[in-house]
């Protein structure tokens, strides 16, 4: 209830303050459902018990654990050596040491990919270099248990031994 | 001795006899005040332990986690583990701040709950202190904690303490009034402030029943303003960790926050006992009027289970809340007292006493 300056009290001051209650009163009801639904449903809980489920446990596919050079089951990756993902790269952790092939039939020389080194230690896994590959060689991994006793295992070298590029990738 | 789980009388009776064979009066006396004293020092710790668990639990729940899970099996010796850590840690006391009210502030702060747990009626029988003014007595001593609460704050010598000590000053007196106010609704019909009369009067059904509508305003009132003053979210402006790191309990360290961690979580049976008694019947089972058949099968899950289920279900309606509502702003906190339950209760008190005159409630 309030008073306007003339002395009456104002009843439409009354109304508002009973509505007030009522929609006070039913915020906190809506809120409530939530968290009662949330309590009631045990299935929804996201929280993973991750050493414990360690054999069950998938990561999702956005997930960004490491970057990897796809090859196929014929060892044959699709790396150029354009070294586009080195030049995106914010903090270098991308090193590509390219070499020179030979066509025998027709005689033109073309550029491959002789060691594609990659610092784990270093990357932020910010997604860069798998933007700007123009033929779509490398990917992020879902695998994240990176810990290691020596930093040096976590330079990589990600062309298989003996790997070479698919032909036709231009 | 004949234990019987219905009705503790004579168990006690038979205790007190016992004692007054073995020692002279004068020593019995006293080795009945030690029993009783170490019988809640041991149930307070219980208590304190698991309601801490329980909690992180429930909250958890509430926020789709799972909680503690890795110590005992799913988590349940976390709070043992948390205890020991804190019995181990430093009890710092910080420079400048006002030593002997420092120390005494953890104490009146634990001795305040301590004392109104005295006055809870656990069953029948299982009773300390049946005073006439039981209720009276309850509201009274819990009332005490907040002195503890200004002097820690004022003893740190920190301005977070200071400024958190003082919101909750103002903030328990405040709703204090609400409390009593609610539980007045209730004592309007008892007619008598000695709980075990309360308990007694809901022989044929629970207050919030047969009270009519003003019985279950009051109890909401009662459980908004009593989760207010025990400082709980979503009025625990006294520690609000975003602003005030942890308010009056800032600067202790060790046992003595625990001290205060105790106190909040006894606090919170005692509010739950209250209203359980008052409302709900406190260990009186669930009986509809003269219907003999459904008032024997009620009767014969004992009146113990009927207590604790029944504070378990308050303190889970009160954990609700604190894991539900976002924190009042200090002004909006004595907005809801002021402006909206003190009157509401004014109202609701007036009402109550209009139908107890009336005759309209059961």
């Amino acid at each position: 209830m309030s008073r306007s300056a003339d002395g009456i009290y104002n009843f439409m001051g009354l109304k508002n303050y009973i509505s007030d209650i009522y929609n006070g009163v039913k915020s906190l009801i809506t809120g409530m459902k939530v968290t009662g639904h949330y309590i009631t449903h045990p299935k929804e809980i996201i929280t993973q018990q991750y050493p414990e489920n360690r054999d069950t446990l998938k990561m999702f596919e956005r997930f960004r654990g490491e970057v990897v050079l796809i090859h196929d089951e014929n060892n044959q990756h699709k790396c150029t050596g354009c070294s586009a993902c080195e030049l995106a790269c914010p903090n270098g952790s991308i090193e590509i040491i390219s070499g020179k092939e030979t066509d025998p039939e027709t005689g033109k020389s073309t550029k491959i990919i002789d060691t594609f080194v990659y610092h784990l230690s270093m990357c932020t896994f910010c997604n860069l270099c798998i933007l700007s590959c123009p033929t779509d060689a490398i990917k992020m991994a879902q695998d994240f248990e990176h810990s290691v006793f020596d930093r040096s295992k976590l330079t990589k070298v990600l062309n298989k031994p003996g790997s070479k590029i698919m032909p036709g990738v231009k | 001795m004949n234990f019987n789980i219905y009705d503790f009388t004579d168990f006690v009776n038979s205790i007190n006899v016992w004692l007054n064979t073995v020692f002279p009066p004068a020593a019995a006396d006293i080795a009945g005040f030690v029993i009783i004293g170490i019988c809640f020092l041991t149930f307070i710790t219980l208590l304190g332990l698991s309601l801490v668990y329980i909690e992180r639990k429930v909250c958890a729940f509430f926020q789709q986690r799972l909680g503690p899970m890795r110590v005992g099996f799913w988590g349940t010796a976390q709070t043992i583990a948390d205890i020991i850590k804190l019995i181990f840690k430093e009890p710092l006391v910080s420079k400048g701040s006002d030593k002997f009210l420092f120390n005494l502030a953890a104490f009146i702060v634990i001795i305040a709950p301590f004392m109104a747990i005295a006055a809870v009626p656990f069953a029948k029988g299982l009773h300390v202190l049946d005073f006439d003014i039981g209720l009276f007595f309850i509201t009274a001593v819990s009332s005490i904690g907040v002195t503890g609460i200004l002097l820690a704050g004022w003893s740190s010598n920190n301005k977070y303490s200071l400024i958190g000590a003082m919101r909750s000053g103002a903030q328990i007196v405040s709703y204090e009034l609400s409390v009593i106010l609610s539980l007045l609704t209730i004592i309007i019909l008892t007619g008598s402030l000695q709980l075990s009369v309360i308990v007694e009067s809901q022989r044929d059904g629970w207050w919030i029943f047969k009270g009519n509508i003003p019985a279950v305003i009051a109890f909401f009132i009662f459980i908004i303003a009593s989760t207010a003053e025990s400082n709980r979210g979503p009025f625990d402006m006294a520690e609000a960790e975003s602003e005030l790191t942890a308010g009056f309990h800032t600067e202790y360290s060790g046992i003595k926050f625990a001290y205060f961690f105790l106190a909040e979580y006894i606090n919170l049976f005692i509010i739950a006992a209250v209203g359980a008694t008052v409302f709900f019947g406190g260990w009186m089972p669930l009986h509809i009027g003269n219907f003999e058949f459904f008032n024997n099968i009620m009767d014969f899950i004992p009146p113990i289970i009927w207590f604790f289920g029944k504070i378990a279900a308050i303190i889970f309606l009160i954990m609700w809340f604190k894991w539900t509502f976002p924190r009042l702003r200090i002004d909006q906190l004595l907005t809801l007292e002021w402006k909206y339950l003190l009157p509401i209760n004014l109202v609701n008190l007036l009402l109550m006493a209009l139908v107890a005159l009336s005759g309209w409630h059961l």
